[in-house]
């Protein structure tokens, strides 16, 4: 084990998947001084033909991306922040998704997009969306949002060794925080569900960055409420681990879902849409979502923090299925 | 000679390099067999026999003939809706073809992609695009990963000139003019945007948008198979010597429908009767035919090229309408490779 911080994790994996592999090729805006840490130091140490400035030009990165894995590279393209997937999404949605399927199978396509995403750092509109809906309604695209150093760490390695296209969703607020990280060549599988609390009376789903917020409100209703929730974390939303989800509500009866997109047709209406067509016979009170209204995310910090899903919030949610409410704060 | 040299390439004097009689034998008789394939899906379109309406490329033949015939296994060439001729230029199977736009088993997308998206990967064809100017991000991504290979491979990227007017076109000449990655950007300028003539929707000339990137940017008539040949040459030879992009725009008119469909649905005509037949007259075919002619081949020779293509049109589109369907469960193992969806 090392502790590391969730941002060296990420440098961690791109350092071991690009010794392990010289297809592997990484570029994006500003990766080679790396604003946030995750890319620093490979082009020092990869050179210049594998690890590239581009210029701002998002629209064709994706489709390059697409074209460079095509053509026998391993491609981590880094798309900078969440936003800037609207910017690219030709490349993403028509192409990266599509090429394989429209071909008949005869493409495969390893490419791992990563961004940064999530708000609450008064960073406006247009720097703060996470957007988990479009790309997890897209079909052809891997989803990951890991939570801490050592998934993040392996989930990543996942991705620039597997065969498809990932968006990897690196949790904005979260680069600094530490983590223990297995030692070794530690991969984490997609589609497996982490089991991070077991307490059996309500379930709660977190997603990404929301795993802060929602373990904060287990604490708090452990010790005001003496409720004991089981705690998930998806890891990868697409494949999403259905299954493990299920088979925790099959004990608890009750659902909350934490995600950081925006309400309508966010991720977690996802989520309950499963649990409402698999699992609708074990749940004892509505499911419950809390995400993000649907507003833009503003600047000034007194109007953007309520926006995001914080424990308060999560805690009077499991509180109302239930059946309670919460204490009156002071 | 027709040649409009934008941002002229030294290099790129077109009275230099002549094809020889067997080169140009070989470059007549895939453009024959673009004609003639072409024709006969239009045949089968109005026959209703294909799901779903075709873009053909009757006129244009000269443009990925000239071009491909300058290429060399490895290569790649990213294509369009209007495809079925890049993809016959790089030796696409005939049979592949029709099954494909017949929307069948045996289609070389197996019936997934449609006429569209004809592509054969092994034969260097890296899609085709749908998405106007979609292939351009591809192409250069190809490019990209041909320098980090250096295998000395080039990409040819394939586009309208609608498709110039995406913003991917200048974001595609500055990332490749900066890295000198291996890329050929070869706009055919057939005349039109769909419906909208190509004077209503692009503004100045489209090669000489590559001189604000250092790129060489050439014009040329896309009608004429020896000059299309004459200018992609030393472009391919500059890419595969490392020394980057060029944009090449060639001249050229589609003389068919934009989409075969079109005269079921269009209110009023957008173009004259003469203007098409004036292009007629500039058909690339009896061109290369006469130089042929001109350089001894003889005539039975020549007609028994245009009979072997109309054979072999005529043999896989009657093997497409009777290959199956496609399994429709076959959608659930192709969008990941190894993964449910
Ligand atoms: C992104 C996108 N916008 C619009 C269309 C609809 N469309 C299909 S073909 C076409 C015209 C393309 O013109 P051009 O690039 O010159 O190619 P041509 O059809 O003339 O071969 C358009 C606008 C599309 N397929 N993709």
């Amino acid at each position: 084990m090392a502790r590391r911080r969730l941002m060296h994790a990420l440098n961690d994996a791109l350092v071991e998947e690009m010794e392990r592999d010289e297809r592997v090729i990484l570029f994006g805006e500003d990766v080679e001084i790396s604003m946030f840490g995750d890319t620093k130091g490979l082009r020092e140490r990869f050179g210049p033909r594998r690890v590239r400035d581009t210029p701002i030009s998002e629209g064709i990165l994706t489709g390059m991306a697409v074209g460079a894995a095509a053509a026998g590279q391993r491609v981590v393209v880094h798309m900078f922040m969440a936003n800037f997937l609207y910017t690219g999404f030709d490349g993403i949605a028509n192409q990266a998704a599509k090429l394989r399927f429209m071909t008949g199978g005869q493409v495969r396509l390893p490419i791992t997009f990563m961004v940064l995403y999530g708000g609450g750092r008064a960073l406006g509109a247009q720097h703060a969306d996470t957007p988990f809906p479009m790309l997890v309604n897209l079909g052809g695209i891997n989803v990951v949002a890991p939570t801490n150093a050592a998934d993040t760490k392996g989930l990543l390695k996942t991705a620039i060794r597997g065969d498809n296209p990932t968006v990897f969703f690196e949790p904005g607020g979260r680069g600094g925080e530490f983590g223990e990280v297995p030692d070794g060549d530690h991969l984490v599988p997609f589609g497996r569900a982490a089991i991070v609390r077991g307490g059996g009376d309500a379930t709660v789903v977190a997603v990404g960055s929301m795993m802060k917020p929602a373990l904060q409100a287990a604490d708090v209703l452990e010790r005001t409420y003496g409720v004991a929730v089981d705690l998930i974390d998806p890891r990868t939303l697409v494949p999403l681990d259905e299954d493990a989800i299920l088979a925790s509500v099959a004990r608890t009866g009750r659902l909350v879902v934490v995600d950081e997109s925006r309400d309508r047709c966010s991720f977690a209406s996802h989520v309950a849409a499963v649990v409402g067509d698999r699992g609708f016979a074990s749940l004892r009170a509505p499911m419950k979502r809390v995400t993000v209204p649907n507003v833009a995310l503003p600047y000034a910090p007194p109007a953007e923090k309520p926006l995001i899903p914080n424990p308060e919030r999560i805690v009077a949610a499991v509180l109302e299925t239930l059946g309670r409410a919460p204490l009156a704060t002071p | 000679m027709d040649t409009y040299a934008v941002n002229a390439n030294p290099s790129l004097d077109p009275t230099l390099e002549q094809p020889t009689r067997d080169e140009l034998l070989a470059m007549y008789g895939r453009m024959v067999l673009i004609r003639r394939v072409e024709e006969r899906l239009g045949d089968d379109f109005t026959a209703g026999k294909l799901p779903q309406s075709v873009h053909l490329y009757v006129g244009q033949e000269a443009c990925a003939v000239g071009v491909c015939a300058r290429l060399e296994d490895g290569d790649w060439v990213a294509s369009t809706h209007r495809g079925h001729g890049h993809y016959l230029a790089r030796d696409g199977d005939v049979r592949g073809l029709f099954a494909e736009v017949f929307g069948r088993r045996d289609g070389i997308c197996r019936g997934m992609g449609g006429s569209p998206h004809v592509a054969d990967f092994s034969k260097g064809i890296i899609g085709a695009n749908a998405v106007v100017g979609g292939g351009i991000g591809i192409a250069t991504g190809a490019a990209l990963a041909a320098q980090m290979q250096d295998r000395g491979r080039v990409a040819v990227c394939f586009f309208g000139d609608g498709a110039a007017a995406q913003g991917w076109l200048g974001e595609a000449l500055n990332i490749a003019a900066l890295w000198r990655l291996p890329l050929v950007l070869v706009c055919e300028n057939n005349g039109f945007a769909e419906f909208m003539p190509t004077a209503t929707v692009t503004a100045g000339s489209i090669a000489s948008r590559a001189a604000g990137y250092g790129v060489p940017g050439v014009a040329v008539d896309g009608n004429d198979l020896i000059e299309v040949w004459q200018a992609a040459g030393p472009a391919v030879a500059r890419a595969r010597a490392g020394q980057g992009p060029t944009l090449l725009e060639l001249r050229t008119y589609r003389t068919r429908a934009h989409t075969e469909s079109e005269s079921g649905f269009l209110s009023r005509p957008y173009r004259t009767v003469e203007e098409v037949e004036d292009w007629r007259t500039r058909d690339p075919l009896p061109r290369v035919r006469d130089r042929l002619s001109a350089a001894g081949v003889r005539d039975d020779e020549l007609d028994t090229i245009d009979a072997e293509a109309r054979r072999l049109a005529a043999e896989a589109s009657a093997f497409a309408e009777t290959n199956p369907w496609p399994d429709p469960s076959v959608v659930y193992g192709l969008m990941f490779h190894d993964q449910e969806p």
